[in-house]
């Protein structure tokens, strides 16, 4: 079998890029997409971004029944409010006192990507993807996270057709916010679960 | 996602509980390793989906399998589960992987 | 690979290369509704038959693009021989093959 490597470790980063662009190239000859597709989806991606996944949160601290609404229905509840996610069958967890969630996909890298947008490399590592599951303390202490004790973990491993996103608690102190400023706390990582929110700001 | 003629029946109901076979074949395999042989309890139906183990070989997949979120203790995966008792693992698994445990 | 042991989790984050955000783009546009050329499920096995070496030795834009071109050629979307000679150069699409 060829060497998928290629014509050598050095020129390996190159030898992937040029068969990018090649493949790109006879696509377009055959029709199949246009350079301004591709240009397109490369902006598609890069306007998704976890700041929309905040958004969720945000509404669901302020509105209860969102808040049910998302928990039941999270792709419906994310295009309620104006988020397109297409065909992504998303999934709200919800942290509470006793509870803990953390999100994985140990055989690949799946994500809510049509919501939150690419994954962060350590997301898609092998450290996280086999220690996680095992050992999600000390995972997460490793993003300097402590778990409280008698607060449960769930791990999600999402190994199938559902994504997911966490729903923190919404940190003391912050009553009257606007949702706007409330998204501004939630961060990529308390969206994933390797990251709790403060408990008071 | 897959209905009526296309899709198995589903078997299971949350609360039930199942076991993964242990089966080990070769090909694109959507169940872990470390779930394989284990007892868990169904915590939802998530619907049917073609099958990927097929769709891996751009074949149809059909008749849609039924898939469902299957809740683990972290203490029955690992026997040396070194952090607390009450974690759980949560798995997605197709039903042809599942058998009853009741 | 849950379960198993492994290493400290690395937190740096770079910057995607505007290849790696077309080999991104490649894989939603040719698995969409209008194409159905690929699905995701061909990539991943396509990934997985690499092996555990070479999985290990590329990185993961590298294994995405190394299944997208599997996948497009089992399917008999493109063929081998004008993939090497549109990567060589030399193919019917000419140019050096970087950038358009």
């Amino acid at each position: 079998m060829n060497d998928p490597a290629g014509p050598g470790p050095e020129d390996s980063r190159g030898y992937y890029r040029r068969m990018q662009a090649a493949v790109e190239e006879l696509l377009i000859l055959k029709g199949v997409v246009t350079a301004a597709d591709v240009d397109g989806e490369v902006e598609a991606m890069a306007s998704r971004s976890p700041a929309r996944g905040a958004r969720m949160v945000a509404h669901a601290w302020v509105d209860p029944d969102y808040k049910a609404r998302a928990l039941a229905d999270a792709s419906a509840a994310a295009e309620a409010i104006g988020l397109e996610v297409g065909p992504l069958r998303l999934i709200v967890v919800e942290n509470t006192p006793d509870v803990h969630n953390v999100i994985v996909c140990t055989l690949c890298s799946c994500y809510p990507r049509m919501l939150l947008g690419i994954p962060p490399e350590w997301y898609k590592s092998r450290a996280y993807r086999s220690r996680v599951v095992r050992d999600p303390r000390t995972v997460l202490a490793e993003f300097g996270t402590q778990i409280p004790d008698g607060v449960r973990i769930r791990v999600h491993d999402s190994t199938a057709d559902m994504r997911y996103i966490v729903l923190p608690m919404r940190p003391a102190g912050t009553e009257g916010w606007s949702e706007e400023r409330l998204a501004g706390l939630v961060t990529r990582d308390s969206l994933i679960g390797v990251e709790r929110l403060p408990d008071t700001v | 996602m897959a209905m009526g003629a296309d899709a198995a029946r589903a078997r299971f109901r949350p609360g039930d509980r199942v076991r993964v076979r242990a089966a080990y074949p070769p090909g694109h395999l959507r169940t872990p390793y470390y779930c394989r042989g284990h007892v868990g309890v169904i915590e939802r139906f998530c619907g049917a989906f073609a099958n990927p183990e097929e769709l891996a070989y751009n074949r149809p997949g059909l008749p849609a399998q039924p898939l469902y979120r299957v809740r683990f203790k972290s203490t029955e995966l690992w026997t040396d589960y070194r952090e607390d008792p009450q974690d759980v693992v949560e798995i997605e698994l197709y039903q042809h992987w599942l058998e009853d445990a009741s | 690979m849950g379960g198993l042991p492994a290493g400290p989790v690395e937190r740096d984050e770079h910057a995607y290369d505007e290849w790696e955000r077309r080999v991104d783009a490649l894989m939603m546009l040719l698995s969409d509704k209008e194409r159905r050329l690929l699905r995701v499920d061909e990539l991943r096995r396509n990934i997985e038959s690499l092996g555990a070496e070479a999985y290990d030795r590329m990185g993961y834009y590298e294994r995405w693009m190394h299944a997208i071109a599997q996948t497009l050629i089992e399917r008999g979307v493109i063929s081998i021989d004008e993939l090497g000679r549109t990567m060589a150069g030399g193919g019917e699409g000419g140019g050096d093959g970087d950038g358009r």
